[in-house]
């Protein structure tokens, strides 16, 4: 063997667990938020909130009960124009349009920007029809076979296919509250929304069940832009890239939830992060 | 709220036994130091016997940091302390370690003919002492600027160290009856240069703990 006289060469490789590819950064912003002010009647809830939400991320929303976090989230589907009395000031943009424009189809809005709420609530009904329902009213597949499809993908991509698919004609009532809670995540997928409100989605469940919540959310921004409101602030440690903070409507803090779990900006996201507040 | 009460208690007793742990590790270098120059090798022999509650100590530590981690799952300001105090326990109780290795090298010397160039670890062992109690003061305080200056202050040792060195080769070379003994020298003088870099570390984990800033191997 001949004798080495050169000195291997010191590489840096990337390594990483689970042999995907490095992450593609779009950077691109999916939901751009301008001076958004909010009312309920002469209460203001929301105050000139400004906030960028790149696409395929997971931001969370923390804050304390009553911070406006909530209002904000369902500011982003229109979701609060069912409350009477309501007043919306600034500007959401999605995908650069204004979704409070004049003409704005409100329908097409929330097909694009769907919603998983804090307590599951299936309709009483067969697992496949619920998932199927969004499909259905919205008449977006041609075929019954086309539309199983797109409820088996739905289940597939919410993590429930297996422990549901030999018994897709029982009621959906049937389920455990964290398979509900798929079911649901199921039901908004199945109409491939592009961005994904969830408010509070596991804190009514069991810490597996919550734990199941979780990794799905990991697994769906690769697809899907999320934006999470939790109370569990180890939970926004543990499933966002980016964490805001919300206190009495406006929004003090955002940053990458790395940055903002271990050393953030603000003061008064210090003291609420360490459980000072008040 | 009595949650965050709980966390200040756990982290003001946190605070107080690595506090304690530092004053140990001083105590035990200034002890060390004591029984070389004033060759007490009864006082050597009390470092070596008082260094398990060091490690005791360490040991705790450890404990209460993973307790508070694992109970009480620290954010912010308080994440960082306790990661800082995670890092710095060891440190110190090297710092005790390296004080026994100078106790037992007095406790050899001390059989022996005494040297002059002993007072020149004296100043080495000085300056040590006083980066110590200064890092520690820094600590407590979170004064980021203090652990700064304290870190650039190590230099001095480094050339105390390298002075040190060379003197006691050319005692070698010129006394070679004394070689021995000026070996042994060089180790504690090594030992309280060791000491130095420690210190360094614990200031850069209070600047860690102060600012968020990650400032090891940026000097």
């Amino acid at each position: 063997m001949p004798v080495q006289t050169v000195a291997p060469k010191i590489e840096v490789r990337e390594r990483r667990a689970d042999n995907t590819p490095p992450q593609q950064e779009t950077g691109k912003t999916k939901v751009a938020v301008r001076d958004l002010d909010f009312f309920y009647g002469r209460v203001q809830a929301l105050h000139s909130i400004s906030v960028e939400i790149p696409e395929r991320i997971v931001m969370a929303f923390i804050g304390p009960s009553g911070c406006g976090k909530s209002t904000f989230l369902r500011t982003l589907n229109r979701m609060n124009d069912v409350i009477p009395a309501t007043r919306v000031g600034g500007q959401v943009l999605i995908d650069e349009r204004d979704i409070y424009a004049p003409g704005t189809d409100v329908v097409e809005l929330r097909r694009k920007v769907g919603m998983v709420f804090q307590k599951s609530n299936p309709f009483p009904k067969s697992i496949f029809d619920n998932v199927a329902y969004g499909l259905r009213i919205n008449r977006l597949t041609k075929s019954n076979s086309e539309l199983a499809g797109r409820v088996e993908q739905a289940l597939k991509d919410a993590a429930l296919w297996n422990e549901v698919k030999d018994r897709l004609k029982t009621s959906a009532l049937s389920l455990s509250g964290g398979q509900q809670q798929r079911l649901c995540i199921a039901r908004a997928l199945a109409i491939r929304p592009e961005v994904l409100l969830m408010d509070e989605p596991a804190s009514a469940l069991d810490p597996i069940a919550t734990s199941k919540i979780e990794e799905l959310i990991f697994d769906l921004k690769k697809q899907y832009t999320i934006v999470i409101v939790t109370h569990n602030m180890q939970q926004a440690a543990r499933v966002s890239d980016t964490t805001a903070f919300f206190l009495l409507g406006k929004l003090i803090e955002v940053n990458s939830t790395e940055k903002m779990f271990t050393a953030p900006n603000e003061k008064l996201t210090e003291d609420y992060i360490t459980g000072r507040f008040g | 709220m009595d949650t965050h009460r709980h966390l200040d208690d756990e982290l003001s007793s946190l605070r107080d036994r690595v506090l304690l742990l530092g004053g140990e590790a001083e105590q035990a270098l200034e002890r060390a130091m004591y029984s070389l120059t004033e060759r007490d090798s009864e006082v050597a022999r009390q470092v070596l016997e008082h260094d398990d509650r060091v490690d005791h100590l360490e040991v705790e530590i450890d404990r209460q940091c993973i307790d508070i981690i694992a109970l009480r799952q620290p954010a912010a300001r308080d994440l960082r302390f306790v990661i800082s105090v995670a890092k710095m326990a060891p440190v110190l109780e090297r710092i005790a370690d390296h004080a026994c290795n100078i106790a037992r090298a007095a406790i050899d010397l001390n059989n022996e003919p005494e040297l002059k160039s002993v007072l020149d670890l004296s100043r080495m062992a000085d300056h040590a002492l006083k980066m110590l109690r200064s890092s520690l003061d820094a600590f407590t305080s979170g004064d980021a600027i203090r652990a700064r200056e304290i870190i650039k202050s190590d230099s001095e040792i480094n050339d105390l160290y390298n002075h040190t060195f060379h003197r006691l080769i050319e005692l070698m070379v010129t006394e070679p009856a004394t070689a021995t003994r000026d070996a042994r020298l060089l180790f504690v003088a090594k030992h309280l240069e060791r000491i130095g870099d420690y210190v360094t570390d614990i200031c850069e984990l209070t600047v860690y703990m102060a600012e968020a800033a990650f400032i090891k191997h940026t000097t």
